[in-house]
């Protein structure tokens, strides 16, 4: 066997899984977003065009919008305070397994523990949610917490994805937090800078790739956030987000063509972040 | 040797498939999927039980909850359907029968069965879809404890007096719940539907529901309004519009039976009886809660009846399929059914004195009586919209959207979907 062909033999096997599972139907899908709602007739740019003209779908590119922002922020910004601060208490293992554990929960689950959370009943009779016992306790009126647009509602949700992926940035950044070097930090203190200048000068420059990763890591989640808001308002009162406009049209209204234009932008979109995230990955590998 | 030994097995394997294909062959079998699950599919299953014991045929129910259409249509897409399927409502069949997926049930004997019910399932002029049991909508529930067992309000101008009165007294009159999951709204699609049927009359009612008219029409703005009128009003509805949008629609009548009661009225389907009972166990029919039929608005129109169905099609012909559905269409089959469920029956052979309560067999009565019936509008849109932007503008105009928006935006997804 000549040298150069050997190798299409060991590579066969992942190449056709991945065909079969990733290329094909990431072709199809693009093929079938020039189509019309049963994929019979050719309708060109159509579906593009409603997917970027249509009211439901400008608020779903909205609602993603602040998902991107608000839970990237504060997902990261929260994860590396704890990661920092719980690195000088004792009790530094228990308040980490804690903050964790919402990962092993699904999205579905922490979606149903949140609408108890903020369950509304009428004023006068007994909260059953969290949040509004608190309220009613304090002496006010109930809220409802997934009506109020548009600002309560969605931060609301988006407090749910923070809840569950908090944790995630913490430990990361808590593990990259440890391999600064002790003399570093110390030389620092040594020198006269007090904590916030520590941790501006020298904490940061150094967490800069793996914060870089994490932050990348949430934008693909939160471009693509279906479960919270499936479960817990399915997009009624303006919070509809891309993903759930996408189940919608190609589950509940059988609008392949739409659906599938919907599924290529969310690709289209995600792709850079996903690039920028190898490539963080691949320079922090190549620094160990 | 084991060359030989090989070869043998292969043999006895190939002889053991073909006497395994040959057994199943003779088990003559149907498959069924459906959407009920809990009390209802025991209740199918309780009445595909005479059925399987004298025909031998094994019927396979395969229950997918309200994943049903997506389900379905998956299966049908892959060419593998099911024999027989609950269709999620006339819309849907629709569809099914434009791509060619379902066969004609002309071998049915229909004739005891009302000529609404055998329009509602065809196509055409063919039937393509067996109603075995209804849902009358057009009704109030109250709590008779404090109304009185003959409680009925007959107009529009005096519901609304009693509920101003009791508003005037600092109470809400109506109980209303438009949670309901991924499928919130609906039951204010049904408020607006029964309204519509009521000041615009059933003609302009269908040409409504088959987008004949726009969203926008003065009618269907209307309807929104009079239903506006109540569901927006904070002093008019128990926990005022959020308690109208967070209470799940099961719950919702519940504050009816509270000491105070929350509010005093609820219109529902016959089928919210099983809540209230859910809540309440105790709590007896007629003497403890009652109903009354859904007041007339314009006098031009009367009062007609908005209803619902449970719907049965096939995708396939064979003999079992068509021995399932004649047995489904019978007053036999259609008696366990309803005894089961409190639901009201399609079939008029079905003997009154099966139904397990006054309050059924009163329903039932009162669609019997009905001069102008009409299927649940939203049942009939195209997915986008009756599931879709219906439920959704509800929502909307009742969390404080104003009318003009909702409603350019249903004919906006309207015009999009009756289109295809």
């Amino acid at each position: 066997m000549k040298r150069g062909r050997a190798h299409w033999l060991y590579l066969a096997p992942a190449l056709l899984m991945l065909g079969t599972f990733l290329v094909y139907p990431t072709v199809h899908t693009i093929i079938i977003s020039f189509f019309g709602p049963r994929s019979d007739k050719f309708v060109g740019l159509a579906n593009y065009r409603t997917a970027f003209t249509a009211k439901p779908m400008l608020l779903a590119f909205r609602n993603n919008a602040i998902w991107l922002v608000v839970f990237t922020a504060l997902t990261v910004s929260l994860g590396l305070l704890l990661a920092v601060l719980l690195d000088r208490v004792r009790y530094e293992v228990i308040v980490k397994s804690v903050i964790f554990l919402p990962m092993a929960i699904s999205f579905v689950g922490a979606g149903v523990i949140w609408r108890f959370i903020y369950a509304y009943r009428p004023a006068g009779t007994p909260q059953i949610g969290f949040l509004n016992g608190i309220v009613n306790a304090l002496g006010f009126q109930p809220i409802g917490w997934l009506i109020e647009r548009p600002w309560i509602n969605n931060l609301a949700l988006i407090v749910v994805g923070i809840w569950v992926w908090t944790g995630f940035c913490m430990v990361i950044l808590s593990a990259a937090y440890k391999g600064i070097p002790k003399e570093m930090l110390e030389a620092a203190r040594i020198d006269g800078a007090n904590e916030w200048q520590v941790f501006r000068y020298v904490t940061i420059p150094f967490l800069k790739s793996t914060i870089a990763v994490v932050a990348t890591t949430m934008v693909v989640f939160v471009l693509k956030v279906f479960d919270i808001v499936y479960v817990m308002t399915n997009g009624a009162y303006d919070t509809e987000v891309v993903a759930n406009r996408m189940y919608k049209e190609m589950f509940a209204f059988r609008n392949y063509g739409l659906a599938s234009a919907i599924a290529t932008i969310l690709f289209l979109a995600i792709i850079p972040a996903v690039l920028v995230n190898i490539r963080r990955f691949r320079a922090q590998e190549a620094l160990r | 040797m084991s060359r030989r030994f090989l070869s043998i097995s292969l043999v006895t394997l190939v002889i053991a498939a073909l006497l395994a294909a040959f057994g199943l062959a003779q088990q003559r079998s149907v498959t069924v999927m459906v959407l009920w699950s809990g009390t209802e599919l025991q209740a199918f299953e309780e009445t595909l039980k005479p059925f399987e014991q004298r025909t031998g045929i094994d019927v396979k129910v395969e229950s997918v909850g309200r994943d049903l259409p997506t389900i379905l249509v998956t299966r049908f897409e892959a060419g593998n359907p099911p024999d027989v399927a609950a269709m999620p409502n006339p819309g849907q069949m629709k569809e099914f029968v434009a791509e060619g997926g379902l066969v004609p049930l002309d071998f049915l004997d229909l004739s005891d069965h009302p000529k609404a019910f055998v329009d509602l399932g065809s196509v055409g002029g063919k039937v393509y879809g067996l109603f075995i049991s209804a849902d009358l909508k057009s009704l109030v529930w109250y709590n008779a404890k404090i109304w009185g067992k003959a409680f009925s309000i007959s107009t529009w101008d005096n519901l609304m007096k009693f509920t101003e009165g009791l508003a005037a007294g600092g109470k809400a009159a109506w109980c209303i719940g438009l949670e309901s999951g991924a499928a919130s709204g609906w039951p204010g699609t049904d408020w607006i539907e029964d309204i519509m049927l009521r000041t615009a009359g059933p003609d302009l009612y269908d040409k409504w529901v088959n987008h004949e008219i726009p969203w926008t029409h003065p009618a269907v703005k209307r309807a929104f309004e009079l239903f506006g009128q109540i569901a927006r009003n904070n002093a008019y509805v128990f926990g005022g519009t959020t308690g109208v949008l967070s209470t799940n629609f099961g719950d919702s009548p519940a504050a009816m039976f509270t000491t105070p009661p929350g509010c005093f009225l609820h219109r529902q389907a016959t089928f919210i009886q099983s809540f209230i009972l859910g809540a309440y166990p105790n709590l007896k029919p007629v003497e403890d809660y009652s109903i009354f039929v859904f007041p007339p608005i314009d006098p031009a129109w009367g009062n007609p009846l908005l209803g619902a169905g449970d719907l049965i099609s096939a995708f396939r012909d064979t003999p079992e399929v068509r021995e399932l559905l004649k047995y489904l269409a019978s007053a036999e089959a259609q008696a366990i059914w309803v005894g089961k469920l409190g639901k009201l029956a399609i079939n008029t052979k079905v003997d009154p004195a099966v139904y397990p309560d006054d309050i059924t067999r009163k329903a039932a009565e009162i669609l019997k009586s009905a001069e102008v019936f009409r299927f649940d509008g939203s049942d009939l849109m195209p997915a986008a919209v009756g599931s879709g932007a219906f439920w959704k503008g509800v929502l909307d105009y009742v969390s404080g959207v104003s009318l003009d928006v909702v409603l350019a935006e249903i004919e906006a997804a309207a015009v999009a979907a009756y289109g295809k």
